[in-house]
Formats: structure tokens, C-alpha cells, sequence
């Protein structure tokens, strides 16, 4: 009897093992794709950013020495190789003007990233607790904008705000002011911009913890005592969390690295790194130290993304 | 003393003039939009009591519970709790609390914090919580699961962890949305018995919204059959059984048999009706149908007695061939088609394991029934 039964399961086995043999080669083929991708499109490339950040600036093209080529054979690649050294990353250090950069672009990534969640959180909890009728129609709202160019969108804010702007001419037409405001120009600006440019990927990411939300939750909460503001605070927001993790992120990490939003509307003196980065490869054609720059800004940034992702592995094992 | 159903009950105050109501539902109407949830509805439900709410989906118990629960208010009329208006008074202030259909266990606490919420809400000194909710894990028997989260228990388990958070803070009265509707069946028949022992042990008045009439039978101490917004009969399980009042009633619980007629002669023990495909049938109870008015004869099949002659001492037989016939281990079912064309659905229970009179399809067979074994219904 247990013969037939060992013989029985190890024959299913045999028949089994070529099947998922080939299934095993499809499932990975299907995973290499992304991976070629990802070693083409951002390895390949952070490698060369890399490399040229390693080396010396020259009046030359490429503006940058050692250039790795084999022009001089095996021996010339390996003499170029040899005077890679991380003296630009040194001067980084030196100056304080890096470094006041890269702080001033966490602070003002880190509050805009807060108002972002101020203004999208009630946006998003609307939709989600709006008709399901209506609801396909607000969220093409929040990714209306994306179909206009974001360099148009942020001009006009320039138009909105500068001191003959609509804004101020709506205040002083209702005398609200009696002289227009200096908007334009300052960090509010900045603020007003990156909050009103990554609303979305607030938006989104809340909308869609809050949507699956069950409301009989909120109702058990209530039930069991709690006034609907104390739902909220023990009850809602808790189970949002991984959305306004996910859409903090998803607007401080861009936030940190923007030079659009802080050039137009920021003015000459405002100090973000993504407009160091701008003048050093631009204007002072050093390729090497903006090169640099890149590579300390996206170290600095791998910090919130490995967060992310722990974040989103716990909210996964959560289930949820 | 005679009895309908088998059970004698001690438990009855609604028999009881003198009895104080404890849930009033005066006169109460809920509409939403054009659509009438609840309609000009008015129900008595005594303190300790289990009380169901059985209907079809759609048919405006679960707005009734959450009228009583704070989720909705009603369009008109009034709810009383001991004699208190409950109009106007949010859900978080009520003397009542809930147990969800979904179980609406909170997903990121622990089993021991769903069912410390109520408490801590209420602001209880943290060694009466733990002891509390010691006490409620102890009853729900979940002792081992108190640091585990929703996610990690059965369905079972979660439902008893839903049981325990809504008792924790020991309403006034517990209102159950379908409590067990998310087990499997023998899960689900354990349960209904936990039930009632848990309601028996901590005195408490139960409400239970079910659309499963056996659940309703075997835990409520009384039954109210919904329809379309409107209370049809409230009784208890036997009484809505035996002595349903109407069709609606008499059809919505277990099988039933009907015959349509008209009463041919009313005395004051018999009364005699001539079906309206010419049978007669001679019942001792007549209720409120007066000689000549067209009523419906309902009669339950396992009160039909099914024999391949003719029973020489029944008052009622009536002559048909069996037309088909289901074994069902501890009961057989038959079909028996009538001389006039009605199929009567008769259940003999299979007390012995030999049947000395067995039938087959197409034999000649004769029903018979006794004159008190169905209801003469008038609506």
C-alpha cells in the first residue's frame, strides 16, 4: 500500500519537474526585462556620472579628464584609471555653500512635503467618501493639470503672483491691501509652487488608502463611543498611513533634487541644490563637481527611499 | 397543558399586561429618497430578550437596527430605550452598541486593544480595562490570541473577538447585524448556542438582524417577520411555525402547503371548507373566517400523513398518486399529485428503519391530516 502510494506521488513528480522547469525559465525571462532595463537606463548610467565625478575638470570635449577610452591600448585605460580620485568631493566639503544648499533643499522639500499633506489630505478623504458615481470624475480632476506642460503651469504662477499679478490685483481691487505683496521671488513662492505642482502625488497615494477604507470602521469607532473627530485621529488617519508615507515620499524625494520651481518663481538668491547643480554644469561648465553633487544628492536621498520601502514591505505583511 | 411547539416558556412578558417595554419603535417611518426603508412600523421589545428581526434582503430590518444604533435617524415617528427618546442622540452616546456584519475589527490593534477601545474611550481606569478585557477574552475563549491582530485569526475567532468588543462595555441592549453570517455551517450552529449561553449569562437584551430563519428559530426568544419596510407577525418561533397569520408568514418560514377555498360551513368547533378544485377539507379551528368568504387552508407537510389506502378513521383524505419521492436518511419527502391536479408536499419522518408501507413513483396514494394540523388564513 505505501509502495504504491511513494511510487504513485514520485511518478507525478518526475512528470512534474520538466513543466516547471520551463514555467521557471518563462517567469524569469519575463523578470529579466525590467532588470535590463534598470541596468541600461539607471546603472549604466549612474556609473558614468560616477566616473566623471571622479575626475578633474579641462577645457576640452568632453570638458573632463582622464576620458576612460582605449586610444593608448590597455596600459592608457589603466594610467587613466589610476588619476580617478575623489578630490571633488573634498571641495564639496570645503565650501559651505554645498552644504547650505543641500540643507536648505531638505528644509524646503520637508515643509512643502507638509503642506502638500495639509492641503491634499481633506482633497483626498473628500473623494473618497464622495458618491462612487462621482468619484471617477474627481480623480481625472487631480490628473487634469499633468496634461498641460509643467513649465507653462509654473509661468503662470509667475502671473498669479508677481506684484501686478491677478493675485494682487484682486487684493487690492477688494482692499484687501493697500500695497501688493511681494510674493514672487521669496520662499512662499516656492512653497506655493512645488505644493500646487505635487499635489497630485499626494492626492493619489491617500485617495487610495482611504478608498479601501471600510466605513463601518469609522461606525464601529463611533459605536464603541468615540465622537467623530477622535474616529478620525484613532481610526483613519493611523490606516492612512501608508499612503501619506508613500505620498510624502513621492513629493519630498523630487522636491529635494528641484530646480524648475525654485529658478522660476524663487528668484536669483534662493539657494536649493538642484539650481547648484544647474550653475555648475551650465554656467561654470564644471562637469566633474556638479557630477559630484548629483551622486552626494542621491545618497541623500536613498535614505527616505529605503524608509519607503520598509515602510511599504510592513504595510504588505500587514496585509493590507 | 397544551402548548404549540414543544417547549413550555417561563420567559414571557410579552404575555404580560403589566410588563414595562423596554425598546419602543413608535410609528416609525424611514425613507431614503423616493425609497420607504421602514414603514410606519411599531415594535415592543421587553428587557432580556432575544429578539430577531428575520427577513428578505431589502426588506428594512438592518435600517431598523442602525436607527437604534445612531447610524440613521428615523423620517418619522419615535424610538424609545427605557422610556428615553432616543431622537437626536449620536451613536457615540448611546447605551447600545453593535456587533457589524463585517465584524469592522480595527486592523492595526491588537485583539486586546479592539477590545479595550470602548473602554478607554469611556475613560476607565487602566487596571479595570485590563481586568475587563481579561474577562471578555476568558468568555469569548481567546485568552491565547489577545496580542495577536485581526489578520492572523479565523473567521471564527474574529467573530468572537467582534462578540467581545460589543459587550465589553456592557450595553443596555447589543444589536448583531448578521452575526454569523461569515461562518460555515457547523461553525455557524456552535455559535448560536454560545450565543443564547452568553446572552443568558450576562442578562443582556439582544437584537439580531438575520435573513436565516433557522438561526432565528433556534436563538430568539421572539421572532418579528419582515416585509417591504412592515412588520408581517411577531411571535415567538413556534407561534409564527404553528399559527402563522398570513400567507407571507406562512410561506417565508419553512415549506408549507396551501390550499385555496372558501369556508362552506362554520359551527362553533368545525369548520368546513371546499377547496376551489372541489376537495374538502374539515378543520376544528377556523380563526376569523366567516362562512362563505375565500380563505387559504395552509398546512405544514410533516403534518400530512401519507398511506397507499385510505386511513379508515382520518376526518381529511384526499386521494392522488405519488409523483415524487426523496430519501433524505432521517426523512422522506413525497410529492403526492391530487386527483385535482394540487401538489401536496408531504415529510414522513423515519422512525424506524424498516417502512412497513413503502411507496413508489405512480402508486395510487392517499393523504390524510387531522383538523387541528394546519391554519385557515384569511390574508
Amino acid at each position: 500500500m505505501t509502495n504504491i502510494a511513494a511510487t504513485a506521488s514520485s511518478s507525478t513528480e518526475t512528470a512534474a519537474v520538466p513543466t516547471t522547469l520551463a514555467k521557471g525559465f518563462v517567469n524569469r525571462l519575463v523578470i529579466i526585462i525590467p532588470y535590463l532595463w534598470l541596468l541600461f537606463l539607471f546603472l549604466v548610467p549612474f556609473i558614468i556620472v560616477f566616473k566623471i565625478s571622479l575626475s578633474q575638470t579641462a577645457i576640452s570635449m568632453p570638458p573632463y579628464t582622464p576620458v576612460l577610452d582605449f586610444k593608448d591600448g590597455v596600459s592608457g585605460f589603466l594610467a587613466g584609471f589610476r588619476e580617478l580620485n575623489f578630490d571633488n568631493y573634498i571641495w564639496l566639503t570645503q565650501d559651505a555653500l554645498y552644504f547650505n544648499a543641500y540643507v536648505t533643499s531638505l528644509i524646503i522639500a520637508a515643509i512643502s512635503t507638509i503642506l502638500t499633506l495639509i492641503v491634499g489630505y481633506p482633497i483626498a478623504y473628500g473623494m473618497a467618501r464622495a458618491p462612487a458615481t462621482i468619484r471617477p470624475t474627481l480623480l481625472m480632476l487631480v490628473i487634469l493639470p499633468f496634461w498641460t506642460s509643467f513649465l507653462i503651469r509654473v509661468y503662470a504662477w509667475i502671473g498669479i503672483l508677481k506684484p501686478e499679478g491677478l493675485l494682487n490685483q484682486v487684493l487690492l481691487a477688494t482692499g484687501l491691501v493697500s500695497q501688493p505683496l511681494v510674493i514672487l521671488n521669496t520662499y512662499t513662492a516656492i512653497f506655493i509652487g512645488i505644493v500646487y505642482s505635487y499635489l497630485p502625488f499626494m492626492v493619489l497615494p491617500l485617495y487610495s488608502s482611504l478608498e479601501k477604507m471600510d466605513y463601518s470602521l469609522i461606525e464601529a469607532a463611533q459605536d464603541l463611543g468615540c465622537p467623530p473627530t477622535v474616529a478620525f485621529w484613532k481610526i483613519t488617519f493611523p490606516l492612512s498611513l501608508p499612503g501619506v508615507v508613500a505620498g510624502c515620499l513621492l513629493v519630498f524625494i523630487p522636491a529635494v533634487g528641484e530646480f524648475v520651481i525654485p529658478d522660476l518663481l524663487g528668484g536669483s538668491q534662493t539657494l536649493m541644490i538642484g539650481k547648484t547643480l544647474w550653475n555648475e554644469f551650465f554656467s561654470n561648465r564644471d562637469w566633474p563637481v556638479s557630477s559630484a553633487v548629483a551622486v552626494i544628492l542621491l545618497l541623500v536621498l536613498t535614505i527616505p527611499i529605503m524608509f519607503f520601502q520598509q515602510a511599504q514591505a510592513k504595510a504588505q505583511e500587514q496585509g493590507r | 397543558m397544551k402548548s404549540l411547539g414543544s417547549i413550555r416558556r417561563d420567559f414571557a412578558p410579552w404575555n404580560d399586561p403589566n410588563a414595562k417595554p423596554y425598546i419602543q419603535f413608535d410609528r416609525v417611518t424611514k425613507k431614503f429618497g423616493d425609497f420607504i426603508a421602514v414603514n410606519n412600523l411599531s415594535l415592543t421589545i421587553f428587557e432580556r430578550e432575544f429578539f430577531a428581526l428575520l427577513g428578505a434582503s431589502g426588506c428594512g430590518k438592518s435600517t431598523l437596527l442602525r436607527m437604534l444604533a445612531g447610524f440613521e435617524e428615523p423620517s418619522a415617528g419615535r424610538i424609545l430605550l427605557d422610556g428615553q427618546d432616543l431622537r437626536g442622540i449620536p451613536p457615540y452616546k448611546r447605551p447600545v452598541n453593535m456587533m457589524f456584519q463585517s465584524y469592522a475589527l480595527f486592523p492595526h490593534m491588537t485583539v486586546e486593544k479592539n477590545i479595550a477601545f470602548g473602554l478607554k474611550q469611556e475613560g476607565m481606569p487602566g487596571a479595570d480595562i485590563e481586568k475587563r478585557v481579561a474577562e471578555m477574552l476568558k468568555l469569548v475563549k481567546l485568552e491565547q490570541f489577545a496580542k495577536r491582530k485581526p489578520h492572523q485569526l479565523s473567521g471564527g475567532q474574529r467573530q468572537r473577538v467582534a462578540l467581545a468588543r460589543s459587550v465589553a462595555k456592557r450595553p443596555k441592549v447589543l444589536l448583531l447585524d448578521e452575526p454569523l453570517g461569515a461562518l460555515d455551517k457547523k461553525l455557524r450552529e456552535e455559535t448560536q448556542f454560545e450565543l443564547m449561553d452568553l446572552q443568558q449569562e450576562l442578562g443582556l437584551t439582544f437584537v439580531v438582524v438575520t435573513h436565516d430563519q433557522e438561526e432565528a428559530m433556534t436563538m430568539a426568544d421572539r421572532i418579528a417577520i419582515m416585509d417591504k419596510g412592515e412588520v408581517m407577525q411577531v411571535a415567538t418561533p413556534a407561534e409564527i411555525y404553528e399559527a402563522p397569520t398570513s400567507r407571507f408568514v406562512a410561506h417565508f418560514v419553512g415549506n408549507v402547503n396551501m390550499f385555496e377555498g372558501k369556508v362552506a360551513e362554520r359551527t362553533a368547533s368545525t369548520t368546513r371548507i371546499t377547496g376551489a378544485t372541489g376537495a374538502q377539507i374539515v378543520v376544528d379551528n377556523g380563526g376569523a373566517a366567516a362562512a362563505g368568504s375565500d380563505i387559504i387552508f395552509a398546512i405544514r407537510p410533516e403534518k400530512i400523513k401519507v398511506s397507499s389506502k385510505k386511513p379508515a378513521d382520518a376526518v381529511n383524505a384526499l386521494e392522488g398518486e405519488v409523483y415524487d419521492v426523496a430519501y433524505l436518511g432521517d426523512m422522506t419527502v413525497y410529492h403526492i399529485k391530487l386527483d385535482d391536479g394540487q401538489i401536496v408536499r408531504a415529510s414522513a419522518l423515519n422512525a424506524s428503519r424498516i417502512t412497513e408501507d413503502p411507496l413508489t413513483w405512480n402508486d395510487r396514494a392517499w393523504v390524510s391530516f387531522r383538523p387541528d394540523a394546519g391554519v385557515v388564513l384569511t390574508r
